[in-house]
């Protein structure tokens, strides 16, 4: 400090050159940004960490001489205990249940989407939204109890002996309204987004509002709506409660939606919920599972996230 | 869409083509309303459901005449006279081991009640109803359940009683309650926000305050918005690799001189959720702390603040009611979660209190899961009365957060 305080006027031209106005070194404040680093670089080491810890045990899955790749994407039995090693047999149930879910979400989610952004009045809208928030924020095992306890019943009503009691249908369509509000959030942004000027100009051409809707407003916001579907089947395909509960407990290589059948997350639920002995070949297992889940899961995400960037359309 | 080669529609031809339009018009917004309705019509439905399971006739025998135990009626007996009616009646050695559980004189008259109920009269439930169809069908069911059970006793019952949240677990769905669960939830989201609050903040400032823009920024950030997506039963396996396995001397106390556990603790489980929570709350609180306008930044350095002195004086402190909002919509999202809970090996069953973070744990959810997969419909009651427990922290909670976020939102 004293330095600082020189009388400038005693201070000749070489001293003055000697003043060190560089940022001065702080202990501390170095301190606190590595910690900052660290706390920042934690999300990478839990990328890290489940990539190893999940490659390690599923390696150990494969490197057993009784799995085969070929087995493994080539046959559609699944029961690792017995030798049988097919992985269609958890998939067909994920696909399955997750289309149902798509087909229901997609029309739904866009459709309320179209409506809250181009239709609705703000006092509409103050009402209709929180509904949807509601919605979403729904833990999913209640999901699943409804599925049982409510869905089921009634699909049982409706195709009596033809359906069991577990099912992929009522699973899928309680998924479906389980990602609706996720789709329409995510769609009436995108929607939100479009500037007004479009829509004043479909107007001047004299086209209604579901033309300006449509075909003005909902090509603009397509990457937008491209996202929140693909994260919509990548919620979809991680989605656990409801499947577990609802869609059955054991692999079954099914497309017949009314048949039960167990998805690759259920089935990681169930084996894991029981005593399991580690270095098992169904613990495993599990994590050769739980690995294709992540990586099914995490490209989705990122083409999603590659999707909006890319064909974001820039309105200036 | 149109055509060169058309020409453009007029007079009459015009008219009908505009009214065309118009009535396909009014056709589609119905249907994109509707699509909100279905919407509507679900929640109701999810919520109907739930509150229709939760109440209703109970139709059940006592195995064992009362009158055998004591001349006095059920409801009016003391504390006294109910221990009286244990040491008569249970051999020493069940008597004991009940003691060992917990104490007899500490127990209170409706705990030793129930166990009366439980152990000496052994109640036996003979079927439950829901209540839509109690309330419609009163008649056929009294008259069924004199058919089929003549000794039976038919009463209508409520499964969410102030009881039901006080009393442990128990094997039999009519002295089943939460308390357990309850208790549990609380340990693992106290343990999980403990972990991902102060992390997921400091992650937060990294990146808005201190991350230069390169490529190591983007590829945390790319990172962070992926881990958000990843499916949660993913952070269960996570969990139960590293937390209960690598880490078990930690999360089973035995560094800390715990012996009889295993990893499958609150512990493991409660960073497990911390973990899982830490995207959501990393982006919220960058989303706070971008909202801070940059001259309150400007000013604070033209006064000579270094750079951390600026954020905690500064920047944190109006960014504080934001982190908290979303960190209480994470910790929302924490008490929900069930599938990671199972993976990382939540307990069947148990009835004791969890008492550390080295006990062995349950979870509100965990119990919604296994009294729905239950095949006898008093289970599913019980199952309808925790969900109404659960969904009504999960509102409390939520309701706090948007209190919060209005009391001291400000706009810059």
């Amino acid at each position: 400090m004293k330095e600082e305080t020189i009388n400038l006027k005693k201070m000749d031209v070489k001293k003055f050159r000697e003043l060190d106005l560089k940022k001065k070194f702080r202990a501390g404040e170095s301190v606190v940004q590595g910690l900052l680093f660290l706390t920042g670089s934690l999300s990478i080491i839990t990328t890290l960490a489940i990539v190893y810890e999940l490659g390690k045990e599923a390696l150990l899955f494969f490197n057993n001489p009784d799995v085969t790749l070929l087995k493994f994407f080539g046959t559609t039995k699944w029961q690792p205990g017995i030798g049988q090693y097919g992985i269609w047999a958890l998939v067909s149930a994920t696909l399955v249940t997750s289309l149902i879910a798509m087909l229901i979400s997609l029309p739904l989610g866009l459709a309320s989407a179209i409506y809250l952004s181009e239709y609705a009045s703000l006092k509409m809208r103050s009402i209709l939204k929180p509904i949807l928030e509601i919605l979403a924020g729904i833990p999913t095992v209640v999901y699943g109890y409804f599925a049982l306890l409510f869905i089921t019943p009634i699909l049982k009503n409706f195709f009596g002996e033809h359906i069991q009691v577990y099912n992929m249908l009522s699973a899928g369509l309680v998924m479906g309204i389980m990602i609706l509000p996720l789709i329409s959030s995510m769609s009436e942004d995108a929607l939100s987004a479009v500037p007004r000027s479009l829509r004043e100009g479909a107007y001047a051409m004299g086209a209604t509002k579901l033309e300006t809707s449509l075909q003005i407003v909902l090509p603009a916001a397509l990457s937008g709506i491209g996202a929140a579907i693909i994260i919509g089947v990548s919620r979809a395909v991680g989605e656990t409660m409801i499947v577990a509960v609802a869609a059955g407990s054991g692999p079954n290589f099914s497309f017949n939606p009314l048949d039960a059948a167990e998805t690759m997350t259920g089935h990681i639920a169930r084996i894991s919920g029981g005593d399991l002995s580690y270095n098992s070949i169904d613990y495993t297992s599990l994590f050769a599972i739980a690995l294709m889940l992540f990586l099914v899961t995490l490209v989705l995400n990122l083409i999603s996230q590659w999707v909006v960037n890319k064909f974001r359309e820039q309105y200036e | 869409m149109s055509n060169a080669q058309i020409p453009y529609p007029e007079g009459e031809v015009f008219n009908l083509a505009l009214r065309a339009r118009y009535r396909s018009a009014t056709i589609w917004q119905s249907l994109f309303l509707g699509a909100l309705l279905v919407a509507i019509i679900a929640l109701t439905a999810l919520i109907y459901n739930v509150i229709d399971g939760a109440f209703g006739y109970i139709a059940y025998e006592y195995k064992n005449d009362p009158a055998e135990f004591t001349s006095t009626p059920i409801n009016e007996l003391k504390k006294e006279e109910l221990l009286d009616i244990f040491k008569k009646n249970l051999s020493s050695g069940a008597y004991n081991k009940l003691e060992k559980e917990k104490p007899m004189d500490s127990r209170t008259q409706s705990e030793l009640l129930e166990l009366f109920l439980e152990r000496l009269v052994r109640i036996d439930t003979k079927g439950t109803w829901s209540m839509t169809d109690s309330l419609l069908n009163g008649a056929e069911i009294r008259a069924e359940v004199t058919g089929k059970y003549p000794d039976a006793i038919l009463e209508f019952r409520s499964w969410l009683t102030p009881q039901f949240l006080v009393t442990p677990m128990s094997s039999r769905a009519e002295f089943a309650g939460v308390r357990t669960a309850v208790l549990g939830s609380l340990w693992l989201v106290g343990i999980a926000i403990l972990f991902a609050l102060p992390v997921g903040t400091g992650a937060a400032i990294y990146l808005q305050e201190y991350a230069q823009r390169n490529w190591f920024t983007k590829v945390i950030q790319t990172n962070i918005n992926n881990l958000a997506g990843v499916p949660s039963i993913v952070y269960g396996m996570l969990g139960l690799a590293l937390f209960v396995r690598v880490l078990e001397p930690l999360t089973s106390g035995a560094i800390f001189g715990m012996t009889d556990s295993n990893g499958r603790t609150i512990l493991a489980a409660g960073l497990t959720m911390g973990i899982l929570v830490l995207p959501l709350i990393i982006i919220n609180a960058q989303e706070a702390i971008k909202a801070v306008p940059d001259s309150l930044r400007q000013a604070a350095f033209g006064v000579g603040a270094t750079r951390w002195q600026t954020v905690w004086h500064h920047v944190l402190p109006n960014a504080l009611p934001g982190i908290l909002t979303g960190s209480i919509l994470a910790l929302s999202r924490a008490l929900g979660e069930t599938a990671p809970l199972i993976v990382v090996g939540a307990s069947t069953f148990i009835s004791v209190d969890p008492n550390g973070p080295f006990s062995k744990f349950t979870a509100l959810p965990i119990q919604i899961y296994q009294w729905t997969t239950r095949a006898q419909s008093e289970f599913h009651a019980i199952a309808a009365g925790a969900i109404i427990v659960l969904l009504a922290l999960l509102l409390t909670l939520n309701a706090s957060a948007i209190l919060l976020r209005n009391r001291f939102q400000r706009r810059w």
